[in-house]
């Protein structure tokens, strides 16, 4: 769809399915390191074929390795072009990119963001530094630029409910301008790393906990499960080193209508140094919605202060 | 060669905001002179007073945004030129940088790092971006740039682990440090490169310079740096050093990031007082630039 296009099909914009994605550098630059790197680059790639083949129009991204403080950033420089170095495993070589972004999509984010009362800016600058993340998915997924690309940052001080109306308002962009998207969420399962230099052949997820508790959350992913999922994070977060917390689930599960009504398909579970590294792939289905595990507020509206301080609980309004 | 010293030791924040503000002509973007982060750049001016009757032929910088998981990095490439374009304030910081490394310290660094049992890595990639937090603390210090730097890399042992073990491993890391200056003859000026508390605003005027929207983000930071400042004023680093974890805890202090203790470790945790040259907010966080003279010897011997 054209620029000049967009807009008069508002309300026809969809999502037409999510995926989750790792983003180390491994996976790209050395796949031949291990076994399971090179699984998941290829995973990623047959990923990112389907993606060719189903009426992508963009591909919108949150990526944990783009933190920002200011408020929620969009990268709005159509063409960034740029070297990319990574802070830890620069061994590994150079990311030379040339990316295609959606600019107005970018801008139609920030404002949608701005209407539901987030802090949001876009970025478009020369020798703008494209997170790790971003480009792994990108270049995996988008190798030859087909589908333009919007990615949004990691606030790192927004918990569940900001980033939670993010995606919300993410939906909001997506239907504005009519467009058929896909979402992809940038992360690792378990985030815990090897801390010592290891021999590639010898990786493996850091710990049997993290291991179980990513199998486990692959499990009710491959059920098509995603919201209780979304409720779950802050749980697996916290027992298995979620990455970033675990943040970029809630945005996906937000954008994609806070549902269960999946079909999901676990098409790679590997470590990467140490982490859990899944690709999952989440289509809208016809079937039952669960409500499990739902006992997360869903953030439309600030409550306002609850007086949990007041000397007297009955003042409390 | 003759041993090598530490002529200063520098607590040097790194706020891009400081270099945006200074209208250098490597930064892009332009201020507008509102002076929000005066009292800073005053510091700044101060401590470089100070350091003109100094000798030193090296900066050497532990920076918080260059963050290492698998051990601690130094830069090890001759020279690095480029730009760096700051992702978190992008709109303040796009800085072109142009600065040599001395490679010989840096890799005796790696060496002393890795002899006390430290995880250690050399970066000798040249397309790699230096990143603001070197740039702008080193500009700040040094504006000339006729010098050159090694940068170390912040490892993430606080969060991976506690702030026990976090400190721990950078006192280990300051000393190695200064054992890499003596042997390699430099005379070197350190810099760790942190804020005090850390709680940032997370929203920016129109004028990101405006002081009237520059304080400090609630109290409890406030009065943790100034408890902070006394001890270093008192020449009470030990106990500086006792409170760290609750500091980091209490005040989101930055010292997460392992670059005061570094500091504290390379000068042998200093029980003599140290200048303080300023104090100023900068977006809500606590930012203080602090100078210690090298100590008399006897004090660095009879230290535990």
């Amino acid at each position: 769809m054209t620029g000049s296009n967009r807009g008069k099909s508002a309300g026809s914009g969809a999502v037409l399915g999510g995926l989750l994605v790792p983003g180390k550098p491994q996976i790209l630059l050395d796949p031949d390191g291990n076994p399971g790197w090179r699984s998941l680059h290829d995973s990623m790639r047959k990923a990112g074929e389907a993606l060719m083949e189903n009426g992508t129009e963009l591909l919108v991204l949150y990526s944990t390795q783009w933190t920002s403080i200011i408020g929620h950033q969009f990268l709005a420089d159509p063409e960034p072009k740029w070297t990319r170095v990574d802070e830890d495993f620069h061994e590994l070589g150079t990311i030379d990119y040339h990316l295609k972004m959606d600019a107005e999509f970018a801008e139609s984010w920030r404002q949608k963001a701005t209407d539901r009362g987030l802090t949001a800016r876009t970025v478009a600058y020369e020798g703008f530094p494209v997170d790790t993340g971003s480009l792994v998915a990108l270049k995996l997924l988008n190798p030859e630029n087909r589908i333009p690309a919007c990615v949004v940052s990691c606030n790192m001080y927004a918990d569940r409910a900001e980033t939670v109306i993010l995606g919300k308002a993410t939906r909001d962009a997506v239907e504005a301008l009519g467009l058929k998207v896909t979402a992809v969420a940038v992360s690792a399962l378990s985030n815990r790393m090897w801390t010592r230099f290891i021999d590639p052949v010898d990786d493996r997820i850091h710990s049997a906990k993290d291991d179980e508790w990513n199998r486990k959350i692959l499990e009710i992913l491959g059920e098509g499960r995603l919201e209780d999922v979304s409720q779950l994070a802050r749980e697996f977060s916290s027992q298995a080193h979620g990455d970033n917390r675990f943040k970029a689930i809630w945005w996906l599960s937000a954008l994609m209508g806070q549902d269960n009504a999946f079909q999901g398909r676990v098409l790679d579970y590997q470590a990467v140094w140490g982490t859990g590294a899944g690709v999952v792939d989440l289509v809208p289905a016809r079937r039952g919605s669960s409500n499990l595990e739902y006992d997360e507020d869903d953030a439309q509206t600030w409550g306002g202060d609850r007086g949990v301080l007041s000397s007297n609980p009955g003042e409390a309004t | 060669m003759s041993q090598g010293s530490i002529v200063a030791g520098c607590l040097a924040p790194h706020p891009p905001h400081l270099v945006y503000a200074a209208n250098p002509p490597q930064n892009e973007p332009r201020s507008s002179g509102a002076g929000a982060w005066q009292g800073l750049l005053d510091a700044y001016a101060s401590l470089r007073g100070s350091l003109e009757s100094k000798e030193y032929d090296v900066l050497v910088v532990h920076t918080p945004h260059w963050r290492t998981v698998v051990g601690h990095h130094v830069l090890a490439c001759p020279e690095f030129k480029g730009l760096s374009v700051d992702p978190v304030f992008p709109n303040l910081f796009r800085f072109h940088y142009d600065l040599r490394v001395d490679v010989e310290l840096a890799e005796a660094m790696a060496e002393e790092g890795e002899a006390a049992g430290l995880v250690m890595k050399t970066m000798r990639n040249p397309d790699f971006r230096v990143d603001y937090g070197t740039l702008t603390c080193c500009h700040l210090v040094r504006p000339e740039w006729d010098l050159p730097i090694v940068a170390l890399s912040s490892n993430r042992a606080y969060t991976y682990f506690s702030s026990e073990y976090g400190d721990r491993e950078m006192l280990i890391l300051g000393e190695a440090t200064r054992r890499a200056i003596e042997k390699t003859g430099r005379k070197a000026l350190v810099l760790g490169s942190c804020s005090l508390s850390h709680r940032h605003f997370t929203e920016e005027p129109a004028d990101p310079e405006d002081p009237a929207f520059e304080h400090i983000h609630n109290r409890n930071q406030a009065l943790w740096d100034e408890r902070v400042l006394g001890h270093m004023k008192m020449g009470d680093c030990a106990t500086l050093l006792a409170e760290m974890p609750d500091f980091i805890d209490q005040a989101v202090s930055e010292c997460a990031e392992g670059s005061l203790t570094w500091l504290l470790g390379a000068l042998g945790i200093p029980d003599w007082p140290a200048t303080v040259h300023g104090y100023g907010t900068v977006i809500g966080t606590g930012n203080a630039v602090v100078e210690w003279e090298p100590g008399p010897p006897t004090a660095v011997e009879g230290r535990p």
